[in-house]
């Protein structure tokens, strides 16, 4: 049995990644999780300098999931070279970074910057639907998309991701710029732009107003998003949106992903990859299922 | 690999005031708990995603305590657990108080109360145990046998009309440092308070949380200086926190 997959000649020991933004660089889950049993850690959002994020509160829980609006808060691409990176090369195991930025050139400002770094892949993060401008715009059009796209794979030195938003009319579109600006993989969904009311103070939950959606609440969306990104491409997809079980993560698989993350569910369980990737080898011990291409787009 | 989220077994449970609840907990997280840290309570229903961050209130061997008010559903369901049943959580969270052997204040307001407890009861000085509530007493008695205890409530029910500032303002309270967790009002009235008489304030804050393990940065608050770790002007509550030293955080 192998539960190997391959992405853009990148191989990953077992399907199973995080969510970006859900697990920071790995060192806080890295005591609850054995990092080297994940096939990637995808990192939260680089951007090219210091971003405050937004006002709190930042999340809220909602039926079955929950609300994000922490603004993309990261300490910058220097101090992400300097001092997350090295602490996730100790392990046995994929690096994804997810790449965030305001504009064209502050994606390609960290690209550039990320170029000689030891990391297996990017995954450029057009979808936010937090920060105003956290690249909406890029996730909304296919044109944006296409041209974030074709540039950053110009200047990135690693196999690039697309991620895409599921706040658009037709991902089928979506998937397919993605695909012809030369994008290696492309990986959905990120958040659902959502919105929570406290009735008895009659305001916005969060400080933001908006939030993204996520956790098991979205994942038959997700799921439908999937298979349709999946028809639409020939290139890898990685599917996520409220996987919580080996068994959420497998229909994804079905649907046409060639791996898939967790992200919500790790608040809800710290230990809950490692879980998903045991029960995925379990299920397919006791099928026979000899490798994950055998279940991929199968229905 | 060292810490594991945990379904530990509750010992009793019982309600000490109107809507408030004090459960004991069978844990080894109790024995390397310090006073301050707290421990995220997973609510045994799936559509209830995120954990409860709870205060320890005590800890005895392999036993801890904690003491919380309904606040919504999630509480609503803790309530209900009796000796026996199964609690998920996870800890101990945070970094707690640095302890003082000198004279010390001790602030609670509502449920900030619960954390003063096992404070208290780790302190080695004199202390001064100020409390408000709105109208109910719990935990006075408990305190009292740690120190001297003033208390304010909202309805004048009991002791001082008002909040502990209203006790402090009287000025019978005095010490080296203070120790404080409550309602943000109080929490900036009392950091006021320690910078006009010129005493170090520990402060607990409380903040949303998603990870409560410093991962997601839902749960920050505003720093008065650059944080190392995030390089921009805020701290991860769950993580850096709860307790801060009053002048680290910025609660304009
Ligand atoms: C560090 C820390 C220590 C705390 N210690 C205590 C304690 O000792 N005793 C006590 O009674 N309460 C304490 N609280 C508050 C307690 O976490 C909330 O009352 C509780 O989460 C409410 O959950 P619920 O399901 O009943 O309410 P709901 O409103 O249904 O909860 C919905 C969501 O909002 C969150 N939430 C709601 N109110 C708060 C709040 N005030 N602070 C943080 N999150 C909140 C919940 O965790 C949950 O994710 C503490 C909070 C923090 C941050
Ligand atoms: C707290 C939080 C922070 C997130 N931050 C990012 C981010 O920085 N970059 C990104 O591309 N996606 C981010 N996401 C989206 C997730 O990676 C994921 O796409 C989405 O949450 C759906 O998966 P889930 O339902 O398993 O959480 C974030 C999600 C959450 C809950
Ligand atoms: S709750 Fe996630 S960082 Fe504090």
């Amino acid at each position: 049995m192998n539960t190997n997959v391959t992405i853009a000649g990148v191989t990953f020991q077992n399907p199973v990644m995080t969510a970006s933004g859900t697990f920071a660089s790995g060192l806080e889950y890295s005591e609850f999780v054995d990092l080297n049993r994940l096939g990637a850690v995808v990192t939260k959002g680089v951007a090219s300098v210091p971003w405050p994020g937004n006002p709190t509160p930042r999340v809220a829980e909602t039926y079955g999931g929950m609300l994000n609006a922490i603004g993309l808060q990261n300490p910058g691409v220097d101090v992400f070279l300097e001092r997350d990176l090295p602490y996730l090369k100790q392990f046995d195991t994929r690096v994804i970074v997810n790449v965030c930025g305001h504009s064209l050139e502050e994606y390609l400002d960290v690209v550039n910057k990320l170029a000689d770094a030891d990391v297996d892949m990017l995954e450029i993060n057009v979808s936010c639907p937090n920060v105003r401008e956290g690249g909406i715009a890029f996730g909304q059009d296919p044109k944006a998309l296409f041209t974030v796209t074709e540039a950053v794979k110009k200047a990135a030195a690693q196999p690039v991701i697309m991620k895409l938003s599921p706040n658009v009319t037709d991902i089928k579109e979506m998937a397919r710029a993605a695909e012809e600006a030369g994008a290696d993989a492309i990986s959905l969904i990120n958040t659902f732009t959502a919105m929570k009311i406290d009735i008895d103070k009659r305001r916005f939950v969060l400080a933001n107003k908006t939030g993204g959606l996520s956790g098991p609440a979205i994942k038959p969306i997700a799921v439908r998003m999937v298979y349709e990104a999946a028809h639409a491409v020939k290139i890898p997809v990685i599917g996520m949106g409220g996987i919580a079980t080996a068994e959420d993560a497998i229909e994804f698989i079905m649907a046409g992903a060639t791996a898939v993350a967790v992200g919500a569910m790790n608040f809800h369980d710290p230990a809950v990859t490692i879980k998903v990737a045991e029960g995925i080898e379990a299920f397919m011990q006791s099928r026979n299922i000899p490798d994950l291409d055998s279940i991929r787009g199968c229905v | 690999m060292t810490k594991e989220m945990q379904t530990a077994n509750v010992i009793r449970q019982e309600c000490i005031a109107d809507g408030i609840y004090s459960m004991w907990i069978a844990t080894s997280i109790a024995n390397t708990a310090v006073p301050g840290q707290f421990i995220s309570v997973y609510i045994n229903d799936a559509s209830k995603l995120l954990p409860r961050p709870i205060s320890i209130c005590e800890t005895g061997e392999d036993r801890l305590r904690i003491v919380y008010r309904i606040a919504g559903e999630g509480t609503r369901q803790l309530a209900s657990y009796h000796s026996g049943d199964p609690v998920t959580i996870l800890g101990p969270l945070g970094n707690g108080f640095p302890l003082s052997d000198e004279d010390a204040i001790l602030i609670g307001g509502g449920i900030g109360i619960p954390p003063m407890l096992s404070l208290a009861k780790a302190l080695t000085g004199k202390k001064e145990i100020v409390l408000g509530y709105r109208s109910e007493l719990f935990l006075q008695d408990e305190l009292a046998s740690c120190g001297n205890v003033s208390v304010a409530t909202e309805d004048g029910s009991s002791g001082t009309s008002g909040t502990v500032m209203d006790v402090l303002q009287t000025g019978t309270v005095s010490g080296k440092v203070i120790y404080a967790c409550g309602p943000l009002p109080m929490l900036r009235a009392v950091k006021q308070y320690a910078l006009d008489h010129n005493i170090p304030a520990w402060i607990s804050m409380e903040e949303r949380m998603a990870c409560g393990i410093g991962a997601c940065l839902g749960c920050v608050c505003a720093s008065t200086e650059q944080d190392p770790h995030s390089l921009v002007f805020n701290k991860r509550v769950c993580k850096d926190g709860p307790v801060f030293n009053a002048k680290e955080v910025d609660l304009t």
